[in-house]
Order: structure tokens, then sequence, then C-alpha cells
């Protein structure tokens, strides 16, 4: 089922020397039961699309359709009660620090108008789920980062929204909370059927949690697709930037062209990324493939892996290329520069 | 003469209870104006604020006793008096509007932008908003405000005494400067020096409170 369709949405923000296109016509969709990644580094544009999709920020222009209206086009009371449809949370949870973890989640109930009791009890309910029954009184500013986005998240579903809206919700926590609360969403989206937008910058969360991911870059979605095929075969230097994480340092120096040959990223399926491929093409094609950097993804779907090499030109390069094609390897040429920039 | 050191205290009080209560009645809101229309604000509207900003900087370059004199019709328009106890609440109330703005506003400021975003998200509308988070969240801060403020209005309360205001202020100027009494004139300054220790010292308790809230638990 459809939860949110958003199409060709812009926000420009006007500044004193030149107008900021945050978003720049932005187009997807979300679907029920569906954790929607959207990545990007900093500055990419998505906290203002995140921050456009309730309305916290009015687009200038393009279509918000959830719940079988534009949003765009609605008064502000319609918004008002649509956003009650949308569970939002933050990378700085942005709990209310003098009301307790009880009166937090009980606040959008209140707000909506239901009763002191009624919305205490549902209020117990979601701390129950999370797990923090014993901090219900307890103020925000006892807890530790992984617990507050907890609170956050049983908050921001309150009041049982169709679609949670992520903003950076891990970015702030360290590995062990990070997982946490990435387990929780996973198990929010199954034990209430809702949809999740996420918006992250790091590879990691999207690889753990989204089923189809949106890159996104200067205000645009440059590529989108499922998770594997993403990490298979990249098409943007963005992405593939993305996916190495800081931690895989190439090693080569800018501009400098150590490698002679032609430079391939090779995709590697879970069937494909433990046999040795590569030494057996090596010696059949009589081509020196020399490694220059690799790693293995854990995904949802299994593992995926890459590396990217060069091929000195000797023998038959070509049929090195068919081989590994055939061997269900996604091949995507790289420039010396590409691989020193953007690997 | 005690009896009159009474009177006088009572009178000082009465003044700085009820301007106070004017004052933070009529400063708070405008403080939450501000906050609201600046032009990072959630409803901006740049010329109400850059309006509200001049004016409220005019009255507070104002020395007081400028003031209390260009007030005085206004006073005998309210109370039908010009001097007097009740008549120097009108000054009293109109010179710390604009430092209660001031000071409300700061204090309202420091609320995280965040905070605010969340209640929204929520389906908070801008008037609960105000309600339910923005002046909660900033509470101990206000609390600190309106002590500066009560503070501040006793001592402009002593300058009022000496222009006809009544109170401790016009107390010591009648015994200290007209019939050169000194125990009676170190006597009210005495008084108005507890007065504003009392008040500093119940403000801080209160804020004191207010800031454990939100850091140790309530016990369960
Ligand atoms: N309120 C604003 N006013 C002006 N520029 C803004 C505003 N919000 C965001 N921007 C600009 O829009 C661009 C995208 O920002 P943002 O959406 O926060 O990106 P991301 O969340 O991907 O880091 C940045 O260049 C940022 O400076
Ligand atoms: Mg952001």
């Amino acid at each position: 089922m459809r939860l949110l369709t958003v199409k060709n949405l812009r926000k420009t923000f006007a500044q004193e020397k030149e107008a900021i296109h945050a978003v720049n016509g932005v187009s997807f969709h979300v679907d029920k039961g569906e954790i929607y990644g959207l990545i990007g580094l900093s500055g990419a544009g998505k906290s203002t699309l995140v921050r456009c999709l309730n309305l916290l920020e009015r687009p200038d222009s393009g279509e918000i359709w959830f719940d079988g209206i534009d949003l765009t086009k609605q008064n502000e009371a319609v918004v008002r009660e649509k956003r009650r449809e949308m569970g939002m949370i933050f990378q700085h949870f942005n709990l209310f620090m003098r009301k307790t973890v009880e009166d937090n989640v009980a606040y959008p109930l209140r707000i909506a108008g239901r009763d002191r009791s009624e919305s205490k009890k549902r209020a117990h309910e979601l701390i129950d789920y999370i797990g923090l029954s014993k901090y219900a009184r307890a103020y925000p500013a006892e807890l530790s980062g992984g617990q507050k986005q907890r609170v956050a998240i049983a908050r921001a579903l309150a009041l049982n929204p169709k679609l949670l809206l992520s903003d950076e919700a891990t970015s702030a926590l360290d590995p062990v909370n990070t997982e946490l609360v990435l387990s929780m969403l996973r198990q929010v989206v199954k034990d209430f059927g809702i949809g999740i937008v996420l918006i992250t910058h790091q590879m990691e969360v999207a690889k753990a949690l989204c089923g189809r991911v949106a890159v996104m870059e200067s205000g645009l979605i440059i590529e989108e697709n499922n998770v594997e095929t993403l990490f298979l075969s990249p098409k943007h230097a963005a992405t593939r930037r993305l996916i190495r994480g800081v931690e895989d340092v190439f090693p080569l120096k800018h501009g400098e062209t150590i490698v002679k040959g032609n430079i391939y990223r090779l995709g590697f399926r879970r069937e494909s990324v433990r046999r040795p491929l590569i030494s057996h093409i090596s010696r059949e094609y009589n081509v020196d493939i020399n490694i220059l950097a690799g790693d293995i993804n854990v995904l949802q779907t299994g593992d995926v892996g890459y590396l990217v090499v060069s091929f000195e030109d000797i023998g038959d390069e070509e049929g090195a290329l068919k081989a590994l094609r055939e061997n269900g390897v996604e091949l995507v040429p790289l420039t010396a520069e590409d691989a020193v920039n953007h690997l | 003469m005690t009896q009159e050191l009474i009177r006088a205290t009572i009178e000082t009080l009465e003044m700085v209870t009820v301007s106070s209560l004017f004052s933070v009645l009529l400063g708070l809101p405008l403080g939450v104006l501000l906050v609201l229309s600046r032009p990072q604000g959630l409803r901006p509207r740049p010329a109400l604020y850059r309006a509200l900003d001049a004016i409220i900087n005019v009255f507070r370059s104002l020395p007081f006793l400028v003031l209390m004199i260009m007030v005085f019709p206004l006073s005998r328009l309210i109370t039908g008096r010009a001097t007097g106890t009740t008549a120097t609440i009108v000054p009293l109330a109109v010179a710390a509007i604009p430092f209660v703005a001031r000071i409300m506003e700061q204090s309202l400021l420091e609320v995280d932008g965040g905070v605010l975003e969340a209640g929204l998200a929520s389906g908070a509308k801008i008037s609960q908003l105000v309600w339910t988070v923005l002046i909660p969240e900033a509470l101990p801060a206000l609390v600190n405000g309106v002590t500066i403020t009560v503070i501040n209005i006793i001592g402009n309360s002593a300058m009022a005494g000496a222009i006809g205001g009544g109170g401790l202020g016009d107390l010591a100027v009648r015994y200290g400067l007209y019939r050169r009494e000194p125990v009676m004139l170190y006597t009210s300054v005495a008084v108005i020096i507890v007065l504003v220790q009392l008040v500093q010292w119940l403000g801080g308790y209160l804020e004191r409170r207010l800031r454990r809230d939100g850091k140790v638990t309530a016990s369960a």
C-alpha cells in the first residue's frame, strides 16, 4: 500500500548573495511496511526535504500525497491533523526537558485533546514497549542518549501514525545504542505496520535497515535502488564514497597514477563473494589483476562485497571482463581520478 | 515613628507587588510576541518585530525619573491623582514593562528550536506550543527574570518616593534630607535592603527548584 508520494518537490532558501536550492525537484514514494532510506552527505538537503514532508517547512512547489490528499494544498488545520499521522524523530532527540518521560510520550495525545487518563494509559503502554517502564517518572536529563531516542520514538508513535520521519536518529549515538535504536525501528515497522522515511549520512545505517535507498546530492536524488543493487553497482561517485566508509582509505595520492591499466569496481553478490574468482580469471585470461581496495558489506538481504582492481595491459582483458560479468559480478569502470577521490 | 515605618513599608510592598504583577502580565506576552515575530521566529513579522524592538529600546533608555514625570498625566488618568502610592504604580509598571519584555524574550530564546519543532511535529498549534512548551521549558529562566524585575522595581519605587511617591523612599527623603534624622533614614534603607535580599533569596530558591526538576529523579 502506498503511504506517501512526493512529486517534484522544491525548496529554495533566499540568501543574501545567492539562492540555495536545498531541495531541487525530488520525487519518490514510500510504501507501508517499508523503510525508505535517504542518504547523502551533510548539506545535501536531506533535513530540508524531510521537514517539507510534514510541512514544518513550506515547499515552494511540488506535491506531497499522503492519506489521499496533497498536503501542499491544505490549510494549517488540515496540515496539523495530518502531522498527527506522521511521527517524527530527530538527531538530538528534542525531548521536552522539563516534562517527565511519561508526559513527553503523552504530549501528542494531550495536544490532540485526549483526556488525561486515556493519554496516560497509552503513554504507559508505549513506555512498556520501549522497555523503560521504570523511568516513566524520570526526566530526560537522567537518561542516556539511546534511552532518550527510545522515548522520542514512543512519543512519535503516541497517536498511531502511519509514517515515521527519522532525521539522523542515530547520528548522535554510540555504536551500541545505534544498534539498539535501529533494531527498535525495525521492530516498530513490524509491530505497528508503518513506513519509515529514514534520513542518514551513514551507509551503515541504511544497509542495516532499508529496502530501497535514495542517494541525495545538492538537493537532488541522484540514484535510487534497493540496497543490494546500490552496493553492487553504485552509479555515482557520491554513492561510492558513501559506501566506502571512512576506514577504507584508498592507497593512492591525489592525481598520481601509480596504476597504469584500466580500473574497475567489481561488485560481488553473496554467491560469488566466497569463490576464488579473481585468481581463477587472472590465470585463465592471463591478466595481472592489481587489487586496490575492497570490503564486504553485510546487508539485510545477505552479504555483498566489492573490489577495486586495475587490469595490467597484458592478456585478454575483454575476455576477463566478460567472464566476470557471466559470473554475476557487477562492473563499474572508474577513472584514476574517480578511484582516488570517490572510491 | 515605628508606625510610620510600618506604613511606609506596606506602601512600598503594595507599589512593588502591584506594579510587578502588571509589568509581568503585560511584559511576558510582549516577550512571547518578540520571540514569535522575529525574522527567525515561528511567525515571522519583521515589521512588527522591528517596531516593537525600537519602542522597547527607547523606553529602556529613559531614566526612570524622566519617565515618571512623563507618565504623570497617564497616572492621573488611571488613578485620578498624580502623586501618592497608587499613582506611582503606573510609572513603575510602565518603566518595567519594556524591561520585562526584553528579559522574557532573552529567556524564551534559550529554548532549543528543535524542542519547539518537536512540539509542532506532534500536532501543536502555535498558541498551544507557547503554553505547553515555550513557557514551561523556559520557566527557570523566566522566574529568574521576574526576580531581577522585582528588585529593579524596589529600587525605582525608592526613587519614586523622592518625588511624591510615598513608601520607604519618601520616608528616607523626608527624614534624612529635610529633618536630618539619620536613624529613620538608615532604618528605611535597611528595610529596603532586607526586601531586596528576601526577593533575591526567594527567587533563587524557586529557580533552583525548577532547574532541579529537569535533572534529578522524582522518587518513584
Ligand atoms: N533555514 C535555512 N535557511 C537558509 N539555508 C538553509 C536553511 N536550512 C537549510 N539551508 C541550507 O540548505 C542546504 C541543505 O541543508 P540540509 O537540508 O540541512 O542538509 P542535510 O540535512 O542533508 O545536511 C544547506 O546548504 C543549508 O545551508
Ligand atoms: Mg540534516
